[in-house]
């Protein structure tokens, strides 16, 4: 197991995922569809937040960073790389986060 | 959850390509099947009294595959199915027959495609109101609604007469 660098200032170190010891922070991949990324202007975004958010918390910071997000908030879902995911869901180093407003295949 | 020998032929498909119905009928055909079933869905050109200029879907495509995946193993867990294609054009549709109406319906509810309506005066996202009663999001594909149908022999399930193949779900019935 590789001795990942980390900064340890005041982190409860914990395993997560693969490493050795926790990072203090995580990036995450953000997708956005259809009317989500009519509303943010990007396809895509990347979020770096604290290790051990959840999927909630990733999207409070997200419509922190795009307040027009809020229009959807209250009927779109989160997948969590690739499978629908509740708030609570903890996002891990390079897990790609995507936003699902009410969907219309068929 | 998925069985890899599962008959299984999933696509989505681009747009601008004519779904080739012969080559997902060729997917199911066997000996072993008694009966092919067909769905085909169609877009249409009025909504509400107003002209649709033009269709414009999205899709998170590896998503929207595994989401299918997952409601074909759903629906063989309540019908003998032996083969299964799905192809799903990002281009539009309505009603079908047992199995195919189940997967349908569950696509609608949850398999992540978009689309977009545009017309002369404006321009709206479409939402699936399958999508909007399921939100508590179950597990993909579970068959939470389908009937507890015994499997039937159908003769060549009808097709009717569609000008533009939009959706193609295809499945035999052992």
């Amino acid at each position: 197991m590789a001795a990942a660098e980390l900064k340890t200032e005041n982190v409860d170190v914990k395993p997560v995922g693969n490493a050795a010891a926790a990072a203090s922070s995580v990036n995450v991949r953000v997708l956005f569809f259809a009317r989500a990324r009519d509303l943010t202007g990007a396809a895509d975004t990347l979020l770096e937040v604290t290790s051990g958010s959840t999927a909630g918390d990733c999207l409070i910071e997200l419509i922190a960073r795009f307040p027009g997000l809020e229009e959807i908030r209250e009927c779109m879902v989160l997948a969590l790389n690739e499978e629908y995911t509740s708030n609570s869901a903890v996002v891990k180093e390079n897990d790609e986060l995507a936003i699902i407003p009410p969907i219309s295949g068929g | 959850m998925h069985n890899d020998q599962d008959k299984n032929l999933i696509e989505i498909l681009d747009g601008n390509v004519l779904v080739d119905i012969a080559k997902y009928t060729n997917y199911v055909s066997d000996p072993q099947a008694g009966a092919i079933t067909t769905f085909s869905g169609t877009t249409r050109d009025t909504f509400d009294g107003k002209t649709v200029v033009e269709l414009r879907y999205e899709a998170y495509v590896p998503m929207a595959v595994r989401q299918i995946q997952a409601i074909c193993s759903s629906a063989r867990a309540t019908w003998k199915i032996h083969a299964i294609s799905v192809a799903h054009r990002l281009v539009h549709h309505a009603d079908a027959l047992d199995a195919c109406k189940f997967m349908i319906d569950e696509l609608k509810a949850t398999v992540p495609i978009w689309k977009k309506e545009v017309y002369s005066n404006g321009e709206v996202w479409k939402e699936n109101p399958e999508f909007m009663e399921r939100r508590s999001m179950e597990p993909a594909g579970k068959a939470v609604d389908a009937p507890n149908v015994a499997c039937r022999r159908i003769c060549c399930g009808a097709k009717s007469k569609v000008s533009d193949e939009s959706t193609a779900c295809e499945m035999n019935l052992e």
